[in-house]
């Protein structure tokens, strides 16, 4: 064995003169951070570990509380004192650098002087990397090798949890993603406009909500085919982004059907605005294979702060109303929804 | 079966022979699955599945694939945490031995539903031992035999292994034979 600890001959501790075993060996075995003072409070003897916190200088000699500083009980300033504290749990530290946290109890001799022995107690971690210590400064019977085998093995069963979170946090988000997606154009889709819209209802912040539905398209689909009809909605949902601002929501709602909902926006001017540029840009013909599909758009619009106490359903309806009139008066309208007063 | 056993297996294709022969394993098991999560749990079939697939994309027989996954598991560098965790069984190779009987214990201390087959040492001579593996997962010995073999690189010890059965002969031929890889207990891994 290489153990540090092998410190007796082959038939165990030797006898001393008087009979008594040599303490001396045992404690070095059972206990390898044990320091015996002499009754001036000097270090006459220090178990291996612990000698290994000091390399290169030999701790008999030095006087203890020269070496330790007691943190608890506080003050003690002489061997009179710490023989005091018999008994009771010391909190000390190493006086030099690293400054290792220790634990100990001091047990009174009764020839004179105390044997004080010592433990790592949470600095465990920290004093093994800092002191080099190995599995042989310690004996068997202390857990302290066992409790960083633990600490190690709790560390990677922690990181192997906190890896399987983070890939199941962003596979949520993209479940999360798709499901308000509208997959054809990139714009939310009918789920998320309930969310945005209620939630824009229930904090009170006025919006405006356009609703938006496309003229002649089923003849693009009917004359060029599908794939025409989905080169046009994506174009309409370019156009579409472009209007709006990042806050804005758009949102395809159904088959030719769309919803714009605009934060914070009142000003009638200013939505007129930006529907006209919008019912302008779609009424440009749109390139699909070398030919031109023509589409146009209708616009009804609502404005919450119009309402004593907005709720979904009634904007709908209105915005819905306000549609049909556009689409009544003709190509390319946009309608403020009139009846915005509740009666 | 424990997902730490499937995640092993994964680790070991992807890093000995690329993702391209880890893709071709894994379509070959018809596991249902991307890839392997270590800490869920999966059907006892897609193991023997995983391995069966493995061994044939890889052209050699289970058992090869076995010991090698069990070299892996102590000598790679992507598993230095898992080498520093048996390592902790003490500062010789015997003392390593000697801590098999706790490993599934050791085992389930650090990850509580993690079974392995009970383990049994005997020493038959100073320098011959057994090792007797029982339960746990299909040809797990095989994988011990790979373990073994690993750590003794690891301490530096000279072993011949052979393998009867459930049971792993383990003659130790030079406790001393070559400076063994350092083991700090207080080093940082990861």
């Amino acid at each position: 064995m290489s153990g540090g600890l092998q410190t007796f001959g082959p038939h165990g501790p030797a006898l001393s003169a008087d009979g008594l075993c040599d303490l001396r060996a045992v404690f070095d075995l059972l206990c390898p951070m044990h320091v015996v003072l002499d009754e001036t409070g000097h270090i006459r003897h220090v178990g291996p570990t612990i000698q290994k916190l000091w390399p290169g200088q030999s701790l008999a000699g030095s006087r203890f509380l020269e070496v330790f500083e007691l943190a608890r009980p506080r003050a003690v300033t002489s061997m009179q004192g710490l023989m005091a504290a018999a008994g009771r749990k010391l909190h000390l530290g190493m006086r030099a650098a690293p400054r290792t946290a220790l634990k100990g109890i001091l047990l009174p001799l009764e020839a004179g002087g105390a044997v004080v022995n010592l433990s790592f107690g949470l600095s465990v971690q920290e004093a093994v990397r800092a002191h080099h210590l190995t599995g042989a400064d310690f004996p068997p019977t202390d857990l302290t090798v066992e409790l960083l085998y633990l600490l190690e093995a709790n560390a990677m069963v922690t990181e192997a949890f906190t890896q399987l979170s983070l890939r199941l946090q962003g596979a949520m988000i993209a479940a999360e993603e798709q499901a308000f997606t509208d997959t054809l154009t990139g714009l939310k889709n009918r789920r998320a406009m309930d969310h945005v819209l209620a939630r824009a209802v229930a904090q009170g912040q006025p919006f405006a909500l356009m609703h938006v539905d496309l003229d002649y398209f089923k003849d693009v689909n009917d004359s060029l085919g599908h794939a025409a009809g989905d080169h046009v909605l994506q174009h309409v949902a370019r156009k579409m982004l472009e209007v709006t601002r990042d806050e804005d929501t758009v949102a395809r709602i159904g088959g030719d059907e769309f919803v714009l909902i605009l934060n914070n926006l009142q000003s009638r001017r200013r939505i007129e605005e930006i529907a006209r540029t919008l019912l302008d840009r779609l009424q440009e013909p749109i390139p699909y294979q070398g030919r031109p599909c023509r589409i146009a758009a209708s616009i009804g619009t609502v404005l919450s702060s119009e309402y004593d106490s907005p709720d979904v359903e009634r904007l709908m309806k209105d915005s819905d109303a306000a549609l049909y009139t556009a689409k009544r008066g003709g190509r390319a309208q946009h309608v403020f929804a009139s009846h915005s007063v509740e009666g | 079966m424990h997902g730490l056993i499937n995640t092993a297996i994964q680790v070991f294709l992807q890093d000995s022979y690329g993702p391209e022969v880890w893709a071709e394993v894994l379509m070959r098991a018809d596991a249902g699955v991307s890839g392997f999560e270590a800490m869920l749990h999966y059907e006892d079939v897609v193991t023997d599945r995983l391995l069966q697939a493995a061994a044939v994309t890889l052209a050699r027989p289970q058992a090869t694939v076995l010991e090698d996954l069990g070299t892996y598991l102590v000598s790679h560098p992507n598993m230095a945490g898992l080498r520093r965790l048996l390592r902790f069984a003490g500062v010789e190779y015997e003392d390593f031995l000697n801590s098999l009987d706790d490993l599934p214990d050791r085992a389930r201390l650090a990850v509580p539903e993690l079974d392995l087959p009970r383990m049994e040492l005997r020493q038959v001579t100073p320098c011959r031992f057994t090792l007797a593996c029982a339960g746990g997962p299909k040809g797990f010995s095989w994988v011990m035999v790979g373990v073994l073999r690993a750590m003794a690189d690891d301490y530096g010890a000279l072993v011949t292994l052979d393998q009867v059965g459930a049971t792993i002969e383990i003659r130790l031929v030079e406790r001393d034979f070559a400076e063994g890889r350092a083991f700090d207990l207080g080093a940082r891994t990861g």
